[in-house]
């Protein structure tokens, strides 16, 4: 198998969201989460999907997997596109793609026992039943290092880090090739976030799965992805090698993000030169004209307000849309 | 308290221990905590949720709900007075005018019905018995401060126009309000994107320097505190594991809970990738009173004395101290 091949093609996606005003509920506008974003997740990789709340990252990863209809564009799963397939075609490539959600408190329904929640995929798509899907479930718990003797227990009884492994065991029930990791570890508390992430390495190298993350945290992107993007008011500011990308930033915003978080190290902190930007992202109900970052930019100039940046490729596999660089 | 040479002491909280009688069992809060704080100096508490480093900062405040929670015992010395022996109307005289507080949420602490003036003029009118204008006139200077442009068209905005990160400017404009002596920030960048995070730490960091202020900054996040304080405790379980100057503490972490917490971030600045050093087990249960020491079920140098006996704080060397009974560096047992 080529090292390269392309699993998930995301091409000029669009996601919009209307807004309703007034009695009659007429459309005014639409908030603009996701706006023409293009990447590629090539089999075997983590993608890191990275930016700040509002961003679109969780929109384009709900889109991507079907939970919201695209209104543009289009994503390909292995040369299929999902925005095309329907009914029972879909729920087939569901099972491909799997999902694991931030919120490990509200992800998980409360009167269902673990068993359940982790057999639930497989009975729905009819891959197993009975005694065969509990064994399974119990194998699930085995592999993401959960007693299996717990099968019978509520996810009350089990702590942020456990019921987000509850989630993992769920998201694996049907042997998927791509997981979208909506935020998985930023509920839960830092010595039990590096336990999370191990685990998800684990799996990754023991099943082969291919991963696209989607996180605020920059440090932890740079620890788990190959390749990240950078999301700004619903478009991609910047995508590369995870070694490019945080060595190498080349996009204003970029560099601004990266400069603002603070290192756990008083010595370096000290000598860091940081961007502090100035005021609030813009509401994407509205975003600026030309590119979207220029309110924020320290170096917007005229022609930012004028032009939407194009998307180039300025070095191999690394992509920027800005005007300056 | 007041010392002659260099920093006098400001705070000085002893053996501070606080409970919470709830339907599950009690909770052992915090467990005994002592600390000092010099006039001027940034401290850092660190600890996971539930650790206790809120509840010791809300307890020096009386501010613990009473029921469920009991101050059981401890001292809290500011200004001469135990904070902890004060009544209602003395510890209200020193909460917002002398020690002042901000938190993670600023939309749920802030009121949603009264506007920015009002709220912010509320403290100067009640502690310093300002007037209408005086009170208006101090408002926007505050506001200017804590950088609000044009001060004086948001007076009458209520807090939902105001973004997030407005809106903890406008929080810690209040906590100015009668120029504290000491300002405890809990969580307040937590709910916070990473470039408003910094605009926050960066504001505070200048008040700090610009108002000679003493500051507590309570935070999961050993990044910030990296950046902000001079010197850092370290909870675990309701009890104070570790303290040191900030940079002996992250070139020297010494107790295992520690050494765990910074093994446990991914790096931003470097492309190596070493598999994160990930504390075992799950966060400590606070129902039961521990005997021995609290991290020893999780801890991969536990040997036999720490299954029955707490270990005290002990002197590392020069402010340094952990309350450990294994020496990591050496490999042995510590004598004590």
């Amino acid at each position: 198998m080529p090292e390269n091949q392309v699993l998930l093609k995301v091409d000029h996606l669009v996601k919009h969201f209307p807004v309703y005003r007034g009695v009659f509920q007429r459309q005014v506008g639409a908030v603009h989460a996701v706006d023409d974003i293009s990447f590629d997740v090539r089999r075997g990789e983590t993608f890191g999907l990275v930016g700040e709340s509002g961003c679109g990252k969780t929109t384009a990863g709900r889109t991507i997997i079907q939970l919201y209809k695209a209104t543009a564009g289009h994503i390909y799963f292995d040369d299929v596109d999902l925005t095309k397939v329907k009914g029972s075609d879909m729920r087939h490539m569901r099972r491909r793609i799997q999902m694991i959600f931030q919120d490990p408190y509200a992800s998980l329904n409360p009167r269902m026992s673990i068993a359940d929640i982790v057999s639930e995929p497989m009975i729905i798509h009819g891959v197993s039943r009975g005694k065969q899907a509990r064994e399974r479930a119990a194998e699930l718990l085995n592999i993401v290092q959960l007693n299996p003797g717990f099968a019978n227990r509520f996810p009350h009884e089990f702590s942020g880090g456990q019921r987000q492994r509850i989630g993992i065991a769920r998201a694996l029930a049907l042997n998927p090739e791509l997981i979208i990791c909506d935020e998985p570890i930023s509920a839960l508390d830092v010595s039990i976030q590096a336990q999370i992430i191990n685990l998800l390495e684990d799996l990754q190298k023991q099943l082969g799965l291919t991963y696209l993350f989607i996180a605020h945290d920059l440090s932890v992107v740079r620890h788990i992805s190959s390749r990240v993007a950078v999301m700004y008011l619903g478009i991609i500011a910047e995508l590369a090698s995870v070694k490019d990308l945080y060595n190498n930033p080349l996009h204003p915003y970029t560099q601004a993000l990266l400069s603002a978080v603070p290192v756990p190290n008083p010595a370096i902190e000290e000598k860091r030169q940081r961007i502090i930007l100035e005021g609030d992202v813009p509401s994407p109900v509205n975003p600026p004209s030309g590119c979207r970052f220029r309110t924020r930019c320290p170096l917007a100039k005229e022609i930012c307000a004028e032009l939407v940046p194009e998307w180039r490729e300025v070095s191999p596999d690394h992509w920027v849309a800005c005007h300056l660089v | 308290m007041v010392s002659g040479n260099g920093r006098s002491t400001l705070l000085k909280v002893e053996d501070l221990v606080t409970r919470f009688y709830t339907p599950e069992g009690v909770v052992h809060a915090v467990n005994g905590v002592s600390f000092d704080l010099a006039e001027g100096e940034t401290l850092g508490v660190v600890g996971e949720s539930g650790c206790g480093k809120s509840v010791t900062m809300l307890s020096i405040l009386q501010l613990i709900a009473r029921p469920p929670g009991k101050i059981e015992r401890g001292h809290a010395w500011f200004d001469g007075k135990d904070l902890l022996n004060l009544s209602t109307d003395q510890i209200r005289d020193v909460r917002g005018s002398r020690i002042s507080m901000i938190f993670q949420d600023p939309m749920t602490s802030l009121n949603p019905v009264l506007t920015i003036e009002q709220q912010i003029a509320e403290s100067l009118i009640l502690h310093l018995r300002m007037n209408k204008q005086q009170a208006r006139e101090r408002v926007i200077e505050l506001l200017e401060l804590v950088g609000i442009p044009e001060a004086e068209k948001h007076l009458h905005d209520y807090p939902h126009q105001f973004s997030g990160g407005m809106r903890q400017r406008v929080m810690i404009a209040i906590a100015l309000a009668c120029n504290p002596q000491i300002l405890v920030a809990d969580e307040p960048t937590t709910a916070l994107d990473v470039t408003i995070q910094a605009q926050i730490v960066d504001l505070v960091k200048r008040l700090r320097d610009e108002l000679k202020m003493t500051v507590i900054w309570i935070t999961h996040d050993l990044g910030v505190v990296a950046r902000l304080a001079q010197r850092v405790i370290v909870m675990y379980a309701g009890f104070i594991i570790e303290e040191a100057q900030v940079k002996e503490l992250y070139a020297n972490p010494t107790h295992p809970y520690t050494i765990g917490l910074l093994g446990s971030l991914p790096s931003l600045t470097t492309d190596e990738r070493k598999r994160l050093t990930a504390i075992p087990g799950l966060p400590p249960v606070l129902l039961e009173k521990p005997v021995g020491c609290p991290f020893a079920v999780r801890c991969n140098y536990a040997f036999e004395r720490c299954q029955h006996e707490n270990p005290p704080l002990l002197s590392i060397g020069g402010t340094h101290r952990a309350a450990c009974w294994w020496d990591v560096q050496e490999g042995r047992p510590r004598n004590a």
